[in-house]
């Protein structure tokens, strides 16, 4: 199988993305380039981390432009799996593939810290690998990661168990403190109704090798693998 | 239709004698233009007039160096076919007048001087100091300049990884903000400011040229008065997000064969990149202004020359690949135009609308600026305030302990650090916080680990000895993670030389750093002298900083500050002295900035370095970290925080020196290390081989920091109040009240 990593003008975590995915987690990987208009045969698109166009205007809001984006959009819609990370959720949000928008962290400074994630549905493709209720120790580092959406939307994504992963403390408590940028239930990781593009604020790259202190994150990278390179064999959702 | 009066010259920061031999130099009056340009390239800024001659006596030799001083950066042989290449800048001037866009063109223009030699950046740490917090304005400070490094550095991607803070009254309207960055680089793919080649084409490259920070060198040349308002259009404005282009597009653009040099248009712009490249190898250069881009209209030649617009580049391409080279830069949707040829004969042309209006020879403009051995005379406080009054015993050594925690030099600084981006770049092994930033080098088990250092406290009591602390304590954070110092970047923040003292302590700084470097064999590649750090007449403490850059053979055997388990041997390396001068504990207790610097036996530090150095390599060391500011309790604080789950320690200690020296004095050469009960014997045999003092002064475990002196227990203190007392004090000045 094979991961594409997009590349916008002012993405800056695409080459973690690809390192850990061509060199720790051991899959063909390809730069995907914003202006161009070919997925090249990728069973993942990864929307990565960063600044697309500096982030002047609201975070994404102009990498959705691309020309690329418009075959991300049909490559989602034709049920391909796309995994927005950090920068990558808010272009996510931004194309209106997932519900919602990002506020500015509750502090009003930009976070860069290991936090606790907790799964909240395994049944999906991006948490296969985990079990719900599992702990993960993940790195965030935005400005914007402070999810909002209304409250139906809200119910919504509740009920259809697109809520992904929350925020948590290390014993896995959804508590104010531990929802450092301010998340609306404590959301930190949220699916399509559909189940094939998921975004999260967490950096899942940063955390897959041990010697940066945590192999977390891979969870997220074999769910997928599994979920495309095994198809069917744990019933997809929800 | 010589504008040039007596007024013009000194507007432009030269004297008469300079303007003399600017005149014989060129063998005409220059215009306004020529002026202009050798107003910037002849300021202390770019000219390095007042400290050259004492920099000359830096060593800038050794067996990893690739390049040392008098390039855009410093380059080591890491091993592997790989290179460093580093270098510390300052902007403090800029950062004062407008922090946020200051600090984070600081963070852009050293970035640059390292993409620009062929490297990407992987790092960056900052050394900032500012005036005490309990004044707003100093808040409103320290805010800005911390976001400007946050919006700069994480928008471009490239990891803020560790540093320094400290305060102090001096620097309340006059803060230091010193950006450190390093990049790796393919060591036969490195590239210099060299034009070369007649014929070969000057391409300009990157953002447009507007009108800000017209004379910036020059403003960094000069003191401050209160009113800089008016100054504020000379700082220039940052866009870290063309710079991302910038960094991606020359990077590939140096990764075949099409371009002869390249510089960044850091300081004086387009003036100090056409000189410098063309002088470098005698060559000269042609250009045209009309064809420089430019984003305002009507500006004037002296104006497009002097611009300090960010995000630009100078390159000479060879002539057939010009076409690939826009190609490039067209692919990140930035301007690579070209705007003139090499030429020979040694002269930069200018031309505007059709006129010559500037023929100068570069040779003069880059290597002939006049070196100044400026008086220096040792000023008459250093005899006040290197007397002690008597200082009484505090009464409860548990307060004074937490005080000095609080105190925000000695605090957590996690409020600032988690505001940058410390992980990008997946290669942080060693989050900030640590002795030393630890960066792994992908696909090697080697890694690098870089620090900051200096004491302006103890610069400001004797500068020799303070630059020479700075040196070693630098090398010593480094030795307690496990690394090797390899090469040493300088940021040396001044006064006005033109005052004798300040050149005074400037000539025995450097010679503090020159003894030191010397001592621990390592080479000063580059860095950078800011002087005029004066407002309303009074200057900074003398504030050399440091940064130095060591290796690690196997990241495996790094080793952190926390303690690691319970009942771990604790284990003192070198000696408690009775010694308070210039110490955190004075300051914080009795205000008093005073006494004589900690004393320092260069070779007896060398010889603590080894042996710790030695005993991380066969991997006897739980942990390891030095004891500096605030002494061995805030040490043994510090070790006790950084332990998973807030470990605690007890200790005994049987020095017959004064309690308060014993817990805060700042004696140098020690480390703190700690090691399982089966391997104490082995380390402290380590250090007897090695000559080092060594002995057991505790055990770790428990929840309280313990110290008995003498047997009497005089400091008992839960380490969950210690830490509170430590972390929240800085974030506590910066609550939003709701």
């Amino acid at each position: 199988m094979k991961f594409g990593v997009v590349m916008f003008p002012g993405s800056n975590c695409d080459h973690d993305t690809f390192h850990v995915l061509r060199d720790i987690i051991g899959r063909d990987t390809v730069f995907l380039w914003h202006k161009n208009h070919d997925l090249q045969d990728v069973d993942v698109v990864v929307l990565p981390g960063g600044f697309s166009y500096g982030d002047y205007l609201r975070s994404g809001a102009i990498a959705r432009f691309s020309p690329l984006m418009q075959e991300v959009r049909a490559f989602a819609k034709n049920g391909g799996h796309v995994l927005g990370i950090c920068n990558g959720f808010q272009i996510l949000l931004e194309l209106g593939l997932l519900p919602g928008a990002m506020l500015r962290n509750k502090n009003l400074k930009f976070l860069c810290q290991f936090v606790h994630i907790r799964i909240e549905n395994d049944r999906t493709d991006f948490t296969r690998a985990g079990k719900k209720g599992q702990i993960l120790k993940i790195p965030i580092a935005h400005f914007d990661g402070n999810y909002y959406a209304p409250n139906e939307v809200i119910n919504d994504i509740r009920g259809n168990g697109q809520v992904v992963f929350r925020y948590c403390d290390a014993d896995g408590r959804l508590t104010d403190e531990a929802n450092v940028n301010g998340s609306m239930d404590s959301i930190a990781g949220l699916m399509s109704a559909k189940g094939n593009v998921m975004g999260l604020m967490p950096h899942p790259e940063r955390a897959s090798e041990a010697l940066l202190g945590s192999e977390d994150g891979q969870i997220i990278f074999r769910s997928l693998i599994e979920a495309i390179e095994n198809k069917g064999r744990k019933s997809r959702c929800p | 239709m010589s504008m040039i009066n007596e007024r013009t010259i000194k507007d432009h920061g030269l004297s008469l004698e300079e303007y003399s031999s600017i005149v014989s130099l060129i063998g005409k009056e220059p215009n306004i233009t020529e002026l202009a340009i050798f107003s910037v390239m002849w300021s202390e800024h770019c000219g390095y007039k007042s400290s050259r001659v004492y920099l000359k006596g830096l060593p800038a030799k050794g067996k990893y160096v690739i390049q040392g001083p008098g390039e855009n950066a410093g380059i080591l042989d890491i091993g592997d076919g790989l290179a460093v290449v580093f270098k510390i800048e300052s902007h403090n001037h800029p950062s004062f007048i407008e922090p946020y866009q200051g600090a984070a063109t600081g963070v852009g223009g050293i970035l640059r001087d390292i993409f620009t030699m062929g490297a990407r950046p992987i790092a960056v740490l900052d050394s900032l100091r500012f005036g005490p917090l309990e004044d707003p304005r100093n808040k409103v400070i320290m805010e800005g300049v911390v976001s400007g490094i946050a919006g700069y550095g994480n928008s471009i991607g490239i990891p803020t990884v560790g540093g320094e803070i400290a305060f102090e009254e001096g620097y309340s309207l006059n803060p230091l903000v010193n950006v450190f960055a390093l990049g790796l680089a393919e060591k036969d793919k490195i590239f210099y400011a060299r034009a070369e080649g007649k014929g070969n084409p000057v391409l300009y490259v990157g953002a447009k040229t507007g009108r800000d920070g017209i004379h910036g060198a020059t403003m960094a040349s000069a003191e401050f008065g209160r009113d800089t308002e008016h100054k504020r259009p000379n700082v220039q404005v940052g866009d870290p997000f063309k710079e991302k282009l910038l960094l991606e597009a020359c990077l590939e653009v140096m990764s075949s064969d099409m371009i002869v040099g390249i510089q960044d248009m850091g300081a004086a712009g387009l003036t100090c990149s056409t000189t410098e490249m063309a002088a470098r190898t005698g060559a000269g250069m042609e250009i045209d202004l009309d064809l420089v881009p430019q984003r305002e209209e009507g500006m004037t030649p002296y104006e497009i020359m002097l611009s300090e617009s960010q995000e630009r580049m100078l390159i000479c391409a060879r002539k057939e690949k010009v076409a690939e080279v826009q190609a490039v830069f067209a692919k990140w949707d930035l301007d690579a135009v070209v705007i003139g040829q090499v030429t020979e004969g040694g002269r930069l042309k200018v031309r505007f609308k059709g006129n010559e209006v500037v023929d100068i020879p570069v040779d003069a403009v880059v290597n002939l600026c006049p070196a100044y051995r400026r008086p220096a005379r040792e000023p008459a406080f250093l005899r006040k305030v290197s007397r002690l009054p008597e200082i009484p015993l505090p009464a409860d050594f548990n307060e004074v302990f937490s005080k000095i925690l609080s105190s925000p030099s000695i605090a957590d600084k996690e409020w600032v650090f988690r505001q940058y981006d410390h992980m990008i770049q997946v290669n942080t092994v060693f989050l900030p916080g640590a002795d030393a930033a630890v960066l792994r080098i992908k696909g090697s088990k080697k890694a690098l680990a870089m620090t900051l250092d200096g004491n302006s406290f103890y610069a400001y009591l004797n500068p020799r000895q303070g630059a020479r602390i700075a040196v070693a304590e630098a090398c010593r954070n480094l030795a307690c993670v496990g690394a090797r110092p390899i090469g040493v970047t300088n940021c040396l923040n001044f006064g006005n030389p033109e005052k004798p003292e300040v050149m005074w302590q400037f000539k025995e700084a450097v010679g503090g750093i020159s003894e030191a470097c010397r001592t621990f064999e390592i080479p000063v590649t580059g860095g950078n002298v800011s002087f005029y750090n004066d407002t309303e007449g009074a200057s900074i403490h003398p504030t050399p900083v440091l940064g130095i850059v060591g290796t690690i053979e196997d990241i495996g055997r790094a080793v952190r500050p926390g303690f690691r388990k319970t009942g771990d041997a604790i284990i003192l390396l070198g000696e408690n002295k009775d010694e308070l001068g210039g110490s955190e504990y004075l300051r914080i207790c009795f205000g008093l900035q005073k006494g004589i610097p900690p004393e320092i036996d260069l070779a007896a530090e060398k010889r603590v370095q080894e042996m710790c150095l030695e005993a991380i390599e066969k991997g006897l060391l739980s942990s390891a970290h030095d004891v500096s500011d605030g002494g061995l309790a805030v040490c043994l604080a510090e070790c006790a925080f950084h332990s998973g789950e807030r470990l605690g320690c007890s200790i005994d200690l049987g020095d017959r020196i004064r309690a308060d020296a014993l817990l805060f004095g700042e004696s140098q050469s020690r480390i703190v290390v700690t090691t399982s009960s089966r391997r104490a014997g082995d380390v402290l045999a380590l250090a007897q081989k090695r000559k080092v003092k060594a002995r057991l002064i505790g055990r770790t475990g428990g929840r309280d920091i313990v110290v008995r002196v003498r047997r009497r227990e005089i400091v008992r203190i839960p380490v969950k109040d210690a830490f509170k007392a430590w972390k929240e004090s800085i974030p506590s000045r910066y609550k939003i009240k709701e």
